[in-house]
Order: structure tokens, then sequence, then C-alpha cells
């Protein structure tokens, strides 16, 4: 059985402009100890999957749909239900680690709290335990450094901090949102090859979600690529990458600017990306879509499957994308 | 390009005084060296792209050419000229010369001023007798020419995204016809299918126009795409300048090495046999920079020597300058492509 299965995913926010749909019908499923990376532009609804299965959406975020984790569905589930489940279940990184770390309180209390809290463990064990994990982090001399506060942290030890505090219950699904976007590229590839030793050492699912398609690339056995709220297109990373059976897809891997190619012109995707207060009633790529056509606009594409494990979601012939 | 550059920054210096937290109120302020001992020349119509991770100077030095920061040191010499040496009045005629992109391109246009008033400003500052349908012939003109509708002239810039507004930043920086133009991360605020867009456009201004420019990103892919040549930085320093092809296939220094390396390529067949040697730790506090080669806390080939004086420049081949003098050229080309 499937660690998480997600199943018509939707999200809509009541806002003063009226109802955003943030998302639209997201379904996919993760088994135990696989690497998923969800990809997409700003405003896809790649964080807000997240948040949704979380059970983290703002106050005025609603959804619906069925998510199941280990056979319980996390939708509906109660507040103190739902803290156990994030506790010890699932645990989730966010882009800002500044942000997510409290500013008033010592390294130490903050990460031991986590485990007095769910784990009843006492302040000496919780602290020791506490240690270990920030070495296993590799944060050179934790012993004394897990006193100090946040700030007096670097960006990248800072998410170092966050991810051993992810993984002091020893989650078996760990959810990154964009984790190194805050950091520089040195220090992107250290907590990169971090995550992944970790995700090994530990056998934690991981759901990447992020806007870097290089990162993905070295980092995901699976991806979704997310557009305008809705999957656009799925399957393990290395068919996509090769043969993109989406115009999105194609169209954005045309667009990055890749360091071992010579040649100096890059292909843009013509156009804008999508206002969700004014979602086009059919696919929400087909305002830009080269391959559009009459149905586009009207009708939702279904995600369908082809090949081993590969779905895709539009009405143009898989070999007109190329 | 002909012989005489259009801009050469020769050895600037860019100090700030600054007070650390906690300080009495009678110590003497710290001193920070931003930018240290920069030197480049800069040719007609050519693109410069300078890249470093946050903290490297590269704003500073943008901003220092410009003259928004007052440079302690070196000269900035505009066809033969030294700005740095000029009365502010007569400094002032030579800014409409060079302009300026920003990153955040919302945060960089007056809220309550249309867009029409935004792209016509620098216009009417430097040439105030221009007549009034002049101006807006030149508005319109601009706005088409950066792919924006001419009939969205009085409307502000929150109706517009992400993209729009940095293709309303440029319209701004090249009404004027200048010769420089500095770009300070103008994409890195854009998502991918938006920036390609945008780095397309600059490319194709720069080229109709002849203009020079100065573009700063800390994504080594994007500036390899517009640079005819790249200069690397790190804590204020140099690391290495060459030609962009050069530098990307054959870089010298082991900081550019670093950086390439570190650089995820969005193919998974190429990430799955790279051979990354990932850098350690993080960049030392510019208040109190190594001595030395400011790069060897962190550098794999460092040794004892490195700490007691500041490595000169190296010559590779042509246009091809480097500071370490231990470095050997890695061909990184042969860990991008399987």
């Amino acid at each position: 059985m499937a660690l998480l299965e997600v199943q018509n995913l939707c999200v809509s926010f009541d806002t003063a402009d009226g109802a955003v749909s943030a998302l639209n019908g997201v379904s996919f499923s993760l088994d135990a100890g696989e690497t998923v990376a969800i990809v997409g532009e700003s405003g896809s609804g790649k964080s807000q999957t997240a948040f949704a299965i979380m059970g983290l959406l703002a106050r005025n975020g609603r959804a619906s749909g069925e998510v199941r984790f280990d056979g319980t569905s996390l939708l509906g589930l109660s507040d103190a239900a739902l803290n156990t489940v994030r506790a010890n279940q699932i645990a989730m990184i966010f882009q800002d680690p500044m942000t997510s770390l409290n500013p008033y309180m010592r390294v130490s209390d903050q990460m031991a709290e986590v485990l007095q809290l769910h784990k009843g463990m006492s302040r000496r064990a919780a602290r020791a335990e506490c240690i270990r994990m920030l070495d296993a982090v590799r944060i050179p001399d934790a012993k004394n450094r897990i006193t100090m506060f946040p700030h007096e942290f670097s960006g990248g030890m800072r998410q170092r901090v966050m991810i051993a505090m992810a993984l002091l219950c020893q989650p078996r699904l760990l959810i990154a949102d964009e984790p190194t976007t805050a950091l520089d590229v040195t220090v992107q590839a250290q907590i990169m090859d971090l995550l992944s030793d970790i995700r090994r050492d530990f056998g934690t699912a991981l759901i990447l979600i992020t806007h870097d398609l290089g990162i993905v690339a070295g980092a995901c056995a699976r991806t979704l690529v997310m557009y305008g709220g809705q999957i656009m297109e799925s399957g393990p990373t290395g068919a996509l990458f090769d043969a993109p059976s989406h115009p999105y897809t194609a169209g954005l891997l045309d667009a990055v600017p890749r360091l071992d190619r010579d040649d100096d012109a890059l292909r843009s995707i013509a156009g804008e990306p999508p206002d969700m207060l004014r979602l086009p009633r059919g696919c929400p790529f087909s305002p830009r879509c080269a391959l559009a056509r009459d149905i586009c606009a009207d009708q939702r594409p279904a995600l369908d499957p082809f090949d081993t494990a590969r779905h895709r979601a539009c009405h143009a012939p898989r070999e007109e994308v190329s | 390009m002909s012989d005489a550059p259009l801009l050469s920054v020769e050895h600037l210096d860019v100090t700030f005084h600054v007070r650390p937290r906690n300080a009495w109120p009678w110590t003497p302020p710290l001193k920070l060296s931003a930018v240290s001992d920069m030197s480049f020349t800069l040719g007609m119509g050519e693109t410069l792209g300078v890249v470093g991770e946050s903290g490297s100077g590269k704003s500073t030095l943008a901003r220092a050419i410009v003259g928004t920061i007052p440079a302690t040191g070196g000269k900035v010499m505009w066809q033969g000229q030294d700005l740095l040496a000029l009365a502010p009045a007569a400094r002032r005629r030579h800014r409409r010369d060079v302009q300026m992109i920003f990153q955040d391109p919302l945060a960089a246009l007056n809220p309550r001023m249309t867009v029409g008033q935004i792209i016509a400003e620098p216009l009417i500052t430097h040439a105030p007798d221009t007549p009034k349908a002049e101006v807006k012939a030149r508005v319109g003109e601009m706005m088409e020419r950066v792919g924006l509708l001419p009939n969205l002239v009085n409307r502000y810039p929150h109706e517009f995204s992400g993209g729009q507004c940095q293709r309303i930043g440029i319209a701004r920086a090249l009404i004027l016809k200048p010769k420089l133009v500095i770009c300070d991360e103008p994409v890195s605020a854009l998502d991918v299918s938006v920036q390609a867009q945008v780095v397309n456009l600059l490319k194709d201004i720069q080229k109709d126009m002849g203009l020079s420019m100065i573009f700063i990103a800390h994504d080594l892919s994007v500036v390899k795409h517009i640079s005819d040549r790249i200069a690397v930085m790190y804590l204020g320093r140099l690391m290495e300048l060459a030609p962009s092809r050069p530098l990307i296939r054959t870089p010298r220094h082991p900081y550019t090495q670093a950086l390439i390396a570190s650089v995820p390529i969005p193919d998974p067949k190429i990430e799955a046999q790279r051979q990354r040697q990932v850098i350690e730790g993080d960049l030392p506090s510019p208040l109190a920079p190594p001595s030395g080669c400011v790069f060897r806390t962190r550098c794999p080939i460092a040794r004892p020597e490195c700490a007691a004086e500041r490595p000169g420049p190296q010559a590779a081949d042509a246009g091809h300058v480097y500071y370490c003098p231990y470095a050997s050229a890695a061909d990184a080309k042969a860990q991008l492509t399987p």
C-alpha cells in the first residue's frame, strides 16, 4: 500500500475578489522511502499541495478530496489527532529557515521541546538526542553551538538546524518546500547532498517542492510538473526529462539556461503565468500553448497514464510534443 | 570594439564603516571592505557578467560605478575621464549615459506613478526641454520595443505581473539611450519561463542599440548566456576574469571550479555521473576576512603560504586572469557532459 495517497485534492481560498481555486483535482501517490519532486512556477499550487496535506492551509482556505497517509484520512482530522501525525509521521522543512525558527528561543530549547512534547523525554535525554541529530546534519561543534540563538547561525547552518529538527521524531515522510531557494549555490549543493544522505540513512520518503529543474534532476526518482493548480505531467525523472510529454514541460526545459550547453538562445514560453482568479475553463496552459486546439479552451484534459508509470494531461497527441 | 575602453575600473575600493551591535558609543567603527582592489575594463557593445554569492560585493560594485555609493579608493575611468574626481554637477551630466535595472521589479517602480510617467521620468529629468509630444512618442516607442502594449500607458505598476514590471524597468533605463546599462540581478525574481523572455529581450536590445552592459547575477547559467566575459567575485575581491567560454570550460581558480561544480544541471543522466566536489563551510564574515587569499578557509588546495599575502594576478590565455598562484586548469566541461 502506498504511504501517501492524494486523490482529487482541491483547495480554494475565499478572498475579497471571490473564490480563488489554488488546486483543482490533484492526485498522486507515494511509496515508503520514495522521492518525488513537485516542480512548478510561482502560483502553480505546489506549496498549497503540501500545506493541504499537512493541514496548514491559511484560515480562508478550504480543502476537499482525499488525503490518506498510511490508511488514515488526514482531511477533516481533529487538530489533536493531526498533531500526532504531523510530529511522528510527517515533517516539513520550509524555504526560509530564519522565519521558521523562533528567534527568541535557543536552538537547544526549541529542538528539545519537540521531543519532550511528542516523545515525553526528559530535558536531558532530549538534549542529548538533539546534539546527536545536529551532528548527523554535520553542524560542527554541535555540543557548544546548540545553546546559540538562530540569528547566530548562517543561512546554511540554520537550514541544517531545520532539517535536524524535522528528523527528531524520525518521520516516515519529509516534505521540503524550496529548501535551498534562500541559499547560495555552494551552500545549496551542501544541503542537497545532506538531504540525500539523510534520506538514505533514515529511509524517509521525500517530497521535494521546487522551481529549480536542476535540483530535481539530481535528487528525485519521480517528478510531478504542476501548472495553474493542476498536474500537467508525472513520471520517472529520467524519462520525463528525456522525452517530456507535455508542451509545458518541454517549454520549461527549453527555457532553463544550462551551463553545459554552448548554444546561446533561450527559447522562452510566450505569455504570462495564469491569473488564478480567472483561470481558463479548459487547460490552464492553453493560452500560452503552441499546440493548443479548440477543445483545450473548453475542456480540461484528464491525467491519463501511458508508458510505464507516466501520466500526462494534454489534448494534443504525444507525437506532436517534441 | 574600439581600443579605448568605454569604462575602465582601476583598483576600486569601497569601504563601509559599521558599528557593531552592543558596542560602546566611543568604540571606533569597524571597517567593512565591500569591494577591494577591483579592476576591469569594458569595451563598447560588450557585456560583462559579474557572478558571486551573496556578500561578494557585486551590487556594491554596481552602485559605486553609478555613483550612488561613494568609492573610497581607485578610479572609475569613463571614456578616459575619472568619474570619481569630478564635481557632483559634472558627474550628474554623465549619469544619463549609465542607467540601472534592478532586481525586484515591483519595488523599483513608484506605485503612485503611471507606467507612462515612470518611463518618461529620466527623459524629463535629464532633458527638461523635450516637447511633450516628443516625450509621449518616445515613451510609446520604448514600450513597444520592450513588448508592452502602448495602450497600457496609464496603468499603475501593481496591475502588471513581475515580468511586465521588469519590462517597464528596462524601458525606463533605455529611454535616454544610455551607453552603459548595469543590470543588478534583473531576472532572479522571475519564474523560469518569464526569465527566458527577459534575458532574450535584454540580449536583443543590447545588440540593436550597441549598448555596453554589466550583468550582475548569482546564477552562473544565466550570466553565461548573456555575457561576453565573466568576472567571478568572492568576499569583495576579484577571483577570476575571463571570456565566458574559457571560464566555464577551463576555470582556473578553485572558487570558480567549486561554483561551477555546485550548479545543478537539469539533466538526470548528467547529474548521476557528475563527480561533484562540494566545498565545505560558509562565507566568512566580511568584517574579519581571512588574511592573504580570502578564499583560503574553504579552498580545497589551500596551503600555509595562502595566509601570508594576497595572491597577485596570474595570466592564462588572452584576457584570462585569475588570482591564485597554485591553481591548475581543471576541465570543468568534462564534468558537465556525459
